[in-house]
């Protein structure tokens, strides 16, 4: 071990860097912490022992025992963190690595089964036609849910960009409600939404706003089965705009609630009527709103349906 | 007609975008790996280069600092075309002078040839 090894290993910020931790968490900075904490109590002993202990053996001796005991401690809490640190920077960069993997021979799929069905080499049947958009459904599907997997990832690491700007949580709202329109016209359901144009705009990161709204409009239509309504209301309360989506579908059972912001879970009822779902979407959503400093919740009765809230803060 | 280089490891992804835009009137280049690529880009001096980043024998970071350093081939327009999406992937290509990234998974074939043609105002 030569010095320049011995002097790096007080570089706190490069440490943290290289375990994507902050400062005060990388375990050189804890350690560095610790052992002031160890001078400091040798030093209070050290000065009991002189005030209230007269043989100096004695006193020596309670020093560097207790010494040796915080000193073990120590090494012990800074491998357990270098092993905790070491194993968060390895999945993260494992989930990149594989979803960059996984996405890549998707990639090469979805745009050939494009090219297929675009008619430009050569003519496809109806029936073929028909199997190619099977093709194509299932590997969005997987381009979704390796997406998903990102978003987690990146949550979880404390990682997800976020870039704030002002914007209209309306417009944006009404923009996602025409695109979803044909699912809507489909499903036979009615969606009312009928906004104060007055309202302040929110000051967060529309990209990740948009996916939790995106979120919120598709499971109130996904699991409002035969006719129904979704009533969509945006109110200002204090310095936040609260965002609430009510339908009448399917609920969700009393036993299921608490899970329904956990990762990967999906309740008795969504498997029951709807097949599709990797049980990621309001995990995200509730992330997303928490980071752009708002809070969200719901209220839910089995087979009478359900109300999503969020709120976001209003620019100041 | 203008000419293409497509910086591309994967042969099937070479096929169906080579296909699209040869379609389009533009004369595809190949290469499969960053060192054909960078040599390749010298010879043929194409009015595009996509280039992917996870590549063979050199990185696509290492490709765009060679295009970028060298007199001959730095003016030509270069848009990253990878399934990394990280922000400091992003951040790392536009400082090394790439023109656009775009994230495979996100685009549809017809999404890219748009991007493409906005790079030829002229022909559109």
């Amino acid at each position: 071990m030569n010095l320049k090894n011995i002097l790096s290993q007080f570089d706190l910020v490069g440490q943290s860097k290289k375990y994507g931790l902050s400062v005060w968490q990388s375990p050189q900075f804890l350690f560095l912490i610790m052992g002031i904490v160890i001078i400091v109590s040798t030093l209070t002993i050290y000065i009991i022992g002189i005030r209230y202990i007269s043989d100096p053996t004695i006193v020596a001796l309670i020093v560097l025992l207790i010494s040796v005991v915080l000193f073990i401690i120590a090494t012990i809490i800074t491998q357990s963190f270098e092993r905790l640190a070491e194993a968060s920077r390895m999945k993260s960069e494992f989930v990149s690595v594989v979803s960059h993997q996984l996405r890549s021979p998707l990639s090469n799929l979805k745009w050939s089964i494009e090219l297929l069905t675009s008619g430009k080499i050569g003519s496809v049947s109806e029936k073929e036609l028909e199997y190619y958009k099977i093709l194509k459904e299932n590997s969005d599907r997987m381009v979704e849910l390796i997406s998903d997997l990102l978003v987690v990832s990146r949550i979880e690491t404390a990682k997800l960009p976020i870039k704030n700007s002002e914007f209209s949580l309306i417009e944006l709202t009404e923009e996602l409600i025409k695109f979803f329109n044909p699912f809507i016209l489909a499903s036979n359901i009615g969606v009312i939404f009928n906004p104060d144009k007055n309202l302040p705009k929110v000051f967060a990161d529309s990209s990740q706003v948009r996916l939790v709204v995106e979120n919120l409009l598709e499971n109130a239509i996904r699991y409002t089965k035969g006719k129904g309504d979704i009533l969509i209301k945006i109110e200002k309360t204090n310095n936040h705009l609260l965002f609430e989506i009510r339908d009448n579908g399917v609920g969700i059972p009393k036993n299921d609630q608490k899970f329904i912001f956990s990762k990967f879970f999906r309740s008795e009822n969504a498997l029951k009527h709807q097949t599709q779902g990797s049980g990621l979407g309001l995990y995200i959503a509730r992330a997303i709103v928490n980071k752009s400093g708002g809070k969200m919740g719901f209220k839910s009765e089995e087979d009478k349906g359900s109300t999503f809230w969020f709120t976001l803060p209003v620019k100041k | 007609m203008k000419k293409i280089l497509l910086v591309e490891d994967e042969s099937a992804l070479q096929k169906t975008l080579g296909e699209v835009l040869g379609q389009e009137g533009y004369e595809i280049f190949s290469a499969l790996n960053g060192e054909v690529g960078l040599r390749m880009a010298k010879d043929i001096k194409p009015d595009l280069i996509l280039l992917d980043l996870i590549l063979p024998k050199l990185h696509g970071f290492e490709v765009l600092k060679g295009l970028k350093g060298n007199e001959e081939t730095k003016g030509i327009p270069v848009i990253v075309l990878t399934n990394l999406e990280s922000m400091a992937d992003i951040e790392k290509a536009i400082e090394l002078g790439a023109k656009g990234y775009l994230v495979k998974a996100q685009y549809s074939l017809e999404e890219i040839v748009k991007k493409v043609k906005e790079v030829f105002p002229e022909e559109l």
